[in-house]
C-alpha cells in the first residue's frame, strides 16, 4: 500500500510546483498578447517545428526594436497536435491571457475555432489552409486566411500551366494529382470551372490517406494518361513520394506544378535531394530563400547576442512563411495603435487592423498584400518557384491566377 | 470522500435497498456535495478558460462511457467509436441545417442513427472475436471515413463541414464557456447515471456474462445474438451523442475531428481509467485531457529554469509527449486494472486506517 500513498505523493509536489510557477508570472509594462496554435509534434511536425521558429525570430525582432509604438509583444505559443480539442483549450487559454490576435494551425482546428473567434472577437490566421471561402470578409469577419487559398491556388497553377503549354490550353490534358481529404477536394470546383472555360481535359488521381502509397496512381498517369501537365495537392510525406514515383517513371518534373504544401526543401530533399527533384515547380505564398532584409535583421539580431543564427533558417520555405505570419500580425497592431492613438488595442482593433494592410510586401518576403475588409485573403497571391540547381528559383514573380474565376466561386458559395 | 464510508450498522432489509444505487447514507451525501460543488460552486469561481476544460471533459466522459459500455462490460472491442461519433454529428447537423431542428431533437437522433450504424459494424461479433473484431470495426472505422468524405448528402460538400447554430434553452443561446457548461454537465451526469443503471440491470448483468464466457452465457439462457448488437448499439449511441455534443461544442460537424486517432484516444481513457467500470470511464477521460495540459503548464513554469527560451517550446512538445507515454506506461504498471483499482485501493487503504493489521 505505501507505493500508492507515494505515488500520490509525486502527484501533489508536482501541481504545487505547478501553482507555484503560474503566481510567478506578472504583468509587467506595455504589453500585447499574441497566441500562435503550432504543431511541433502531430503529423504535420514537419511544418510546425520550422514555421513556428520564424514566428517567434520576427517578434523577437519587433521586440528588440523596441516593440511597436512602446508595446512589447508577447508570444504564447501552445501546440494542438493536430488535434481539435487541444485547439479549443488553446484559444481559451490565449483568451485568459488577452490575445489580440491569434495565428491558427490546421484545417479543422480552424474550421473549429471560426464560429468561436467571431464570438470572441478575436481575429484569427490560416495562411495556406483552413476554408477558402472564408476569403470573404462579409462572411467570415474574424478569420483571415492572409495567403492565397487552395481556390486561388487552383487558379494560379492552370495559369502558369497555360504559360508554360505556350498560352492556349485548348485539347490539352491535365491531371490533378490530391491527396483525398477535404483540403485535397477543395479545389476541385476551379479546376473543372476552368476545364470547361480553358477548354482543357482534366482528370483528377485522389491518393488515400497516409498518401505514402500512390504506385497506382503514378502508373496510371505516366504510363495511360500521359498528360501534358501535372498538377499537385499532396500534404506531408507524399509530396516526396510522388516526386520519387513521377521521376522513376521518367516523367518530367518540369511539367508538375505543386499546391504550397509539396513545395519545402524538406519534400525535395526526402525525395533523394536536388538533382532527382530538377525541375520541379513550387507554388509559394511567402519569399523562398535568405535574401530578404527582414532575414538579415534576424541574422544580425543572433549575432548581438553572441549566437548564431537557428538552423531552422535553413529550411526557409517554412520559415519564411511563420516571419510572413508574424509580420502581417504585426502590421495589423501597427494599424490598430495608429487608430487607437496609442490606447491599448483590443481584439476589433486588430481586425479593422488587418483589414488595413495595404501594399504590405516586407521587401519582396510577402507579396503585394492589401487586406480588406471584404478580401481577408489579401488578393490570392502566389508565386512559381522551380528546382534549379541546389536551390529554389523564381522563374514567376507574384501574380494573381483567373482571379475572376475565383471571385465567382466565393459569391457562389455564399450563396449556398 | 468516499474513503470515509462506514458499511457498519447499515442493515439492508429490502430488496429495494439491497438494489438502490447508492446503498450508504454517506454516499448519498458525497453526491449531494457534488452537485452543489458542480452545479454552484465551479461555475462560480472558476473563469472560462477552466470551464472550457471541464467541458471537453464532460463530452469525453460521454464517449468514454459509451466505449466502456462495450469494451469493458460486453468484452467486445471497436476501433470505430470515433467514426460512430462523426455519425452522429452530421446526423445532428443535417438535421439541425436542412430542417432547423432544436438540439434536443437532433441529439437523440444522432444517437440513434450511430445506434444503428454501430449496429451494422457490430455484426462481425457474432463470429468472431479479440483481434479479429478489432480489425473489423477498424474496417468499419475506414470506411464511415470515406463515405462521409464522399457522399456529398451527408458531407455538405467539399469542405465535408457543416456549420451548425448554437443550440437555444429557454430563450438563452449557449454560446459562452458558462453556458456550453450546464449543457454538456446535464449530458455527461445523465450518461453517468444511465450507464450506473444500466450496468446493474438485467441487461449490465448479461453483458457481463456474455465478457466473462459468451458459451457460458448462452447456455444459461441468454440470447448472445441479441445482448451483443445490444451492447454495440447502446456503446454507439453514446458514441453519436458525443458526436453531436461535440457538434454543438465546435458549432461544427468535421468528421477529420474524428479520424482513428479518436477511437485510440478513447480506448486509452478506458484502458487507463479501468475497463468495466463506471468511475474509471469518467478517470480516463480527465486523465487523458487533463494530462497533456497540465504537463504543459508545468513545463512551461519550470522549464525556463533548463533550457533556452528558443528551444523550450520544442522541448515542452516533446517532452509532453514522452512522459505522457511515460506516465500511462508507470500507472498501468502500478496498477492494470486502471486508475478505478487504485482509487479503490486506496479507499480500502484509509478504510481500516491507522489500524491496518
Amino acid at each position: 500500500m505505501r507505493k500508492f500513498v507515494k505515488s500520490w505523493l509525486g502527484v501533489a509536489v508536482a501541481s504545487g510546483a505547478l501553482a507555484a510557477g503560474a503566481s510567478g508570472a506578472v504583468a509587467q509594462q506595455k504589453e500585447v498578447v499574441f497566441g500562435l496554435q503550432c504543431d511541433r509534434t502531430g503529423p504535420t511536425a514537419l511544418v510546425g517545428t520550422v514555421l513556428c521558429p520564424g514566428y517567434h525570430d520576427y517578434i523577437d525582432l519587433v521586440n528588440s526594436k523596441g516593440g511597436v509604438d512602446g508595446y512589447k509583444i508577447k508570444v504564447i505559443e501552445v501546440d494542438n497536435e493536430y488535434k481539435v480539442p487541444p485547439a479549443m483549450e488553446a484559444h481559451e487559454r490565449f483568451k485568459k491571457e488577452g490575445e489580440v490576435i491569434e495565428g491558427v494551425y490546421g484545417t479543422p482546428q480552424t474550421l473549429a475555432l471560426t464560429k468561436k473567434l467571431e464570438e470572441d472577437k478575436i481575429p484569427g490566421t490560416s495562411p495556406g489552409f483552413g476554408n477558402a471561402a472564408a476569403a470573404d470578409g462579409k462572411r467570415f469577419p474574424y478569420v483571415f486566411p492572409i495567403a492565397a487559398s487552395y481556390w486561388s491556388q487552383a487558379g494560379a497553377a492552370i495559369e502558369f500551366v497555360k504559360e508554360k503549354l505556350g498560352g492556349n490550353l485548348k485539347g490539352k490534358k491535365i491531371a490533378y494529382l490530391f491527396y483525398d481529404n477535404p483540403a485535397g477536394k477543395e479545389p476541385l470546383p476551379i479546376l473543372n470551372e476552368l476545364a470547361k472555360e480553358e477548354g482543357f481535359e482534366l482528370r483528377t488521381f485522389a491518393v488515400p490517406a497516409p498518401g505514402i502509397e500512390m504506385g497506382a496512381q503514378i502508373l496510371d498517369i505516366t504510363s495511360r494518361y500521359k498528360p501534358d501537365f501535372v498538377v499537385a495537392h499532396l500534404f506531408g510525406r507524399s509530396p516526396s513520394v510522388s516526386i520519387k514515383e513521377l521521376k522513376g517513371k521518367g516523367y518530367p518534373l518540369s511539367k508538375v506544378v505543386s499546391f504550397v504544401w509539396g513545395s519545402a526543401e524538406p519534400d525535395i530533399i526526402a525525395a533523394g535531394g536536388y538533382a532527382v527533384a530538377q525541375g520541379y515547380n513550387t507554388l509559394q505564398f511567402a519569399g523562398v530563400g535568405k535574401d530578404f532584409p527582414v532575414l538579415k535583421d534576424i541574422v544580425a539580431m543572433y549575432k548581438a547576442e553572441g549566437k548564431s543564427p537557428p538552423k531552422e533558417m535553413d529550411s526557409t520555405v517554412y520559415y519564411n512563411r511563420g516571419v510572413m505570419t508574424a509580420a502581417v500580425h504585426v502590421e495589423a497592431l501597427r494599424n490598430a495603435l495608429k487608430a487607437t492613438g496609442g490606447k491599448k488595442p483590443t481584439g476589433e482593433d486588430l481586425r479593422k487592423g488587418l483589414e488595413h494592410i495595404k501594399d504590405f510586401t516586407l521587401g519582396g518576403l510577402v507579396p503585394p498584400l492589401t487586406i480588406t475588409p471584404t478580401d481577408h485573403e489579401g488578393g490570392g497571391w502566389c508565386s512559381v518557384w522551380t528546382v534549379k540547381g541546389d536551390k529554389l528559383v523564381k522563374t514567376k514573380d507574384w501574380y494573381q491566377g483567373f482571379r475572376k474565376v475565383v471571385e465567382k466561386q466565393i459569391a457562389a458559395d455564399a450563396k449556398s | 470522500m468516499t474513503m470515509f464510508h462506514r458499511e457498519a450498522g447499515v442493515f439492508k432489509t429490502t430488496y429495494a435497498a439491497d438494489m438502490a444505487l447508492f446503498p450508504l447514507p454517506v454516499a448519498r451525501w458525497t453526491v449531494a456535495a457534488l452537485a452543489v460543488l458542480f452545479v454552484a460552486i465551479v461555475p462560480l469561481a472558476l473563469g472560462e478558460y477552466y470551464l472550457s476544460i471541464l467541458n471537453l471533459i464532460f463530452i469525453a466522459v460521454v464517449g468514454a462511457l459509451g466505449l466502456n459500455i462495450l469494451v469493458g462490460y460486453t468484452g467486445q472491442i471497436s476501433i470505430g467509436h470515433g467514426a460512430f461519433m462523426s455519425v452522429g454529428a452530421y446526423t445532428a447537423a443535417n438535421l439541425a441545417v436542412k430542417l432547423g431542428l432544436p438540439f434536443w431533437i437532433t441529439l437523440p437522433a444522432g444517437g440513434l442513427m450511430a445506434a444503428l450504424i454501430g449496429v451494422l459494424v457490430g455484426i462481425p461479433s457474432l463470429r468472431i472475436k479479440g483481434l479479429y473484431l478489432a480489425i473489423a470495426t477498424l474496417a468499419g472505422q475506414l470506411i464511415i471515413e470515406w463515405t462521409i468524405n464522399h457522399v456529398p448528402a451527408i458531407s455538405g460538400g467539399a469542405q465535408a463541414s457543416i456549420q451548425v447554430p448554437r443550440p437555444h434553452l429557454l430563450g438563452l443561446t449557449l454560446d459562452s464557456q458558462s453556458r456550453l457548461y450546464f449543457f454538456l454537465l446535464f449530458f455527461a451526469v445523465l450518461a453517468i447515471v444511465a450507464t450506473l443503471n444500466l450496468v446493474r440491470s438485467r441487461i449490465g448483468r448479461a453483458f457481463v456474462a456474455v465478457r466473462d464466457q459468451d458459451i457460458a452465457a448462452e447456455i444459461i439462457g441468454i440470447n448472445i445474438f441479441r445482448y451483443k448488437l445490444l451492447s454495440f448499439a447502446i456503446s454507439s449511441f453514446y458514441a453519436g451523442v458525443c458526436g453531436v455534443l461535440y457538434t454543438y461544442y465546435f458549432g461544427i460537424a468535421n468528421y477529420e475531428q474524428f479520424q482513428l486517432i479518436v477511437s485510440i484516444d478513447y480506448l486509452a481513457m478506458i484502458i487507463i481509467g479501468g475497463l468495466g467500470s463506471v468511475l474509471g470511464s469518467i478517470f480516463g477521460a480527465i486523465f487523458v485531457t487533463l494530462l497533456p495540459i497540465v504537463l504543459r503548464l508545468l513545463l512551461e513554469s519550470v522549464g525556463s529554469l533548463f533550457f533556452d527560451e528558443s528551444d523550450l517550446a520544442n522541448v515542452i512538445s516533446g517532452t509532453r509527449l514522452a512522459v505522457f507515454g511515460a506516465l500511462i506506461i508507470f500507472f498501468l504498471i502500478v496498477e492494470p486494472e486502471g486508475l478505478n483499482r487504485l482509487w479503490r485501493n486506496i479507499r480500502s487503504y484509509f478504510r481500516v486506517w491507522p489500524f491496518s493489521y
